[in-house]
């Protein structure tokens, strides 16, 4: 059986022994056929067999949700339908429905502005960690996995933990500010409109440093040694190296944290529950916690999948957006 | 090279492949009833969601009495409040819903209306006797759905040292109230704390003052409803009450007034056993004050009521229908008042229940004229619900006028 177990990714001995066996028949039993099973139908039917615990898991695990999501999003799927199974047919009425309502395009500026803000706001700190670290000093290991930190911790004891600090009368922050004299009166931030999403893209940008900062960090290790050492001899050191060297050699991998960071932040969703639910007068609702809203407290399953769908499409765009200008860049 | 056991491995394989989803739909299959039989019923699945203690407790030892009095062992399972619907609604696409449910008052429309429960005639139960309100919450399109042995509402805590310190009275009346929590706040102590949370919590503690003013929910948009809301807006304005009551949960509003961070809340009895550790900490509860002095305060009615499922076995939904009766008893109501800090719904039994429980008068006048939350819009409550917490944050944390803000909430 070792013929059947040969990895399927190692496509030019797969297809050779394929054709081998495809000969092999032809040549020896031409006449036979009905009763038995050929060699080469047998492979086949034994590759099928090794590929189907991964089909069926794809299709079970993300096939079914997805199918299910977008055919949910044109029914009216509510409370009723669990026990009747009834679920009404409705074209395009619930994406008319979450389009139109008022808090539509709060929630869309929201979803962009949280998006821009905690990935800038991430990337540009994780860069910056990640250049320091790259520079060997006596505990840097040690510090590095420190920095690992915020990402161990589960997100809702963050929210918890991070909607202590901040609360207006009685939180380390305001406090610590007022002991230093930096303000007269108390921010509120998670109180106000206007200083609510600050401090909810400030909480994301802590929990996603430490993901910039490794795969970052793994990149700057990649680039040889030597092209700094010949770039010193020809005066280029500091931000020339920077500019020059580390910057395009780095480009790659600042694609794939720039596009994850993208896809993960669109669907920030229990942070924003945990730090603010939302408010205070949607001042933090964003598509995700929009979408949470009308599934899980209105029940309104339609409606709700109809906005995740949504953002489902504008996170595959992000990434074909991605996709192509990787390839053009592999082209040139 | 013939291999002859290449078949049945194939077929073996394949079988294999066949049973993984037929295992996985097995496990929702659970006691599905024995169609309409006529078996004896041995035992009763029971889901709540009194999950903590003392409440817990509390209902396992009546659900067993009950149990026992009709001669069926109770198989009872509690879950975490907030996972009961969601629990509700996968049992009901699986087919796998308890024999007895316990829903919270204001859920139980929108389940009704599923058709996963079945009508208490059937089974010859009524709510005759019972309070107006709570008789609202558990019917449905004119029929009873639900029986609930005992309610809450909320009512406003006063911390007794701090009134007497600054002889403050307890105020009866909206302006009483501003200005005695204008006096009692002082330092890093707030005049009182109430929730105004982006939740149903938040709508559920600005009723009264709504509700009271003659405020309603079919339109939010009305003068009364704004000048309850501009009460709130005002006692942040002042100071007296703290810019966070946006971010607080009840929960919270508890910790503030635990802490002896503001001298008056609004808040509910189920508040009493927290409340009563903290030691030195002497406080009592007053109904929630009125616009004008002489109006009833009309109160939202809380609780959860008991309902019998379509199980789809007659003689199971039979006996389920025997532990809803049980529970509400007179003896039962008075017990589960006394036990949980909660009125009987019985409007006989009220006498007998403040005597016994001096506590509770100020709860047991509230729930007189208390008003259930879907009495008036049913299915509709949820929606008219969220209209009204964003119209008190759009007021309270944006800055709209109340008015203004009522009306845009209004108009979705």
């Amino acid at each position: 059986m070792t013929d059947i177990q040969t990895p399927v990714g190692g496509g030019r001995t797969f297809a050779h022994r394929w054709q081998r066996g495809a000969a092999g028949k032809s040549s020896g039993r031409g006449a036979r056929r009905a009763p038995r099973w050929s060699g080469r139908r047998r492979e086949r039917v034994g590759q099928l067999l090794f590929l189907a615990p991964a089909v069926v898991y794809m299709l079970v695990f993300y096939g079914y949700p997805v199918v299910k999501n977008v055919v949910m999003g044109f029914q009216e799927y509510t409370t009723r339908t669990f026990f009747t199974g009834e679920a009404p047919w409705v074209g395009l009425a619930n994406y008319r429905e979450v389009m139109s309502s008022a808090i539509f395009g709060k929630a869309v500026a929201n979803t962009v502005l949280f998006t821009v803000g905690s990935i800038a706001g991430q990337f540009t700190v994780g860069l910056l960690i990640a250049l320091f670290f790259h520079r060997r000093f006596p505990w840097s290991g040690a510090l590095r996995s420190l920095l690992l930190l915020p990402w161990l911790i589960p997100l809702i004891v963050t929210g918890a933990v991070w909607k202590w600090i901040l609360d207006q009368d009685n939180g380390a922050l305001n406090r610590g500010l007022r002991a230093l004299h930096l303000v007269d009166t108390m921010p509120g931030w998670l109180t106000s409109t206007s200083l609510a999403l600050v401090a909810v893209v400030l909480v994301n940008i802590w929990i996603g440093i430490p993901f910039n900062v490794t795969i970052l960090y793994g990149g700057l290790q990649d680039i040889p040694e030597e092209l700094y050492e010949a770039a010193a001899l020809d005066g280029a050191t500091g931000w020339r190296a920077f500019r020059y060297i580390t910057w395009p050699l780095l480009r790659p991998v600042v694609g794939v944290v720039l596009v994850l960071g993208v896809v993960y932040t669109l669907r920030v969703l229990d942070i924003i529950l945990g730090l603010t639910g939302g408010g205070p007068a949607n001042a933090t609702q964003t598509l995700a916690t929009q979408s949470y809203q009308l599934s899980f407290v209105e029940f309104d399953f339609g409606q709700g999948a109809a906005l995740g769908n949504l953002l489902v499409l504008v996170s595959l765009l992000c990434a074909v957006i991605y996709l192509r200008a990787n390839r053009r860049l592999v082209d040139e | 090279m013939s291999r002859p056991g290449a078949r049945p491995r194939t077929l073996r394989i394949l079988a294999g492949a066949c049973a993984l989803p037929l295992a996985l739909a097995a496990c929702g299959g659970g006691s599905e009833g024995s169609g309409g039989g006529s078996s004896t019923v041995k035992s009763l699945r029971v889901l709540d969601y009194y999950s903590n203690e003392p409440d817990k407790a509390v209902y396992q030892k009546t659900l067993e009495a009950c149990g026992q009095e009709i001669g069926v062992t109770i198989d009872r399972e509690a879950v975490p409040g907030d996972t009961l619907i969601a629990k509700v609604l996968q049992q009901s696409s699986s087919k796998t819903l308890p024999d007895v449910l316990m829903l919270d008052n204001p859920d139980l429309q929108q389940i009704a209306a599923t058709g996963a429960l079945a009508p208490l005639s059937d089974f010859d139960l009524s709510a005759d006797g019972y309070a107006k309100g709570v008789v609202d919450a558990s019917t449905y399109q004119g029929k009873l759905y639900g029986l609930q042995p005992v309610t809450n509402t909320i009512g406003l805590f006063y911390n007794k040292k701090l009134l007497a310190a600054a002889g403050v009275k307890v105020p009866t009346t909206w302006d009483e109230l501003r200005s005695a929590a204008k006096t009692l706040t002082r330092g890093d102590q707030y005049g009182i704390a109430f929730s105004a949370i982006n939740t149903y919590e938040g709508t559920w503690q600005f009723l009264p003052f709504m509700w009271s003013n003659g405020g309603d929910e079919k339109d939010i948009a009305t003068q009364q409803t704004a000048d309850a809301l501009q009460l709130w807006v005002d006692l942040v304005k002042s100071g007296s009450a703290s810019k966070s009551v946006v971010t607080w949960s009840q929960a919270d509003v508890n910790d503030q007034f635990k802490a002896g961070k503001a001298a008056f809340m609004v808040n509910g009895p189920w508040q009493f056993p927290v409340l009563n550790e903290v030691s030195g900490l002497d406080y009592d509860v007053a109904v929630i004050p009125v616009p004008k002095a002489g109006m009833p305060s009309v109160a939202p009615l809380g609780g959860e009521t008991w309902t019998v499922p379509q199980t789809g076995d007659a003689s199971r939904q039979a006996a389920a229908a025997k532990v809803v009766a049980c529970l509400n008893s007179d003896a039962n109501q008075l017990a589960l008042g006394k036990a949980r800090q909660t009125v009987p719904t019985k409007t006989a039994l009220l006498k007998q229940f403040v005597q016994e429980n001096p506590s509770m008068a100020a709860f047991t006048d509230a729930v007189q004229t208390a008003r259930s939350r879907t009495g008036e819009l049913g299915e509709g409550w949820p929606k008219a619900a969220t209209k009204i917490y964003t119209a008190v944050q759009a007021a309270m944390a944006g800055g709209k006028a109340p008015m203004a803000a009522l009306q845009q909430a209004q108009a979705g």
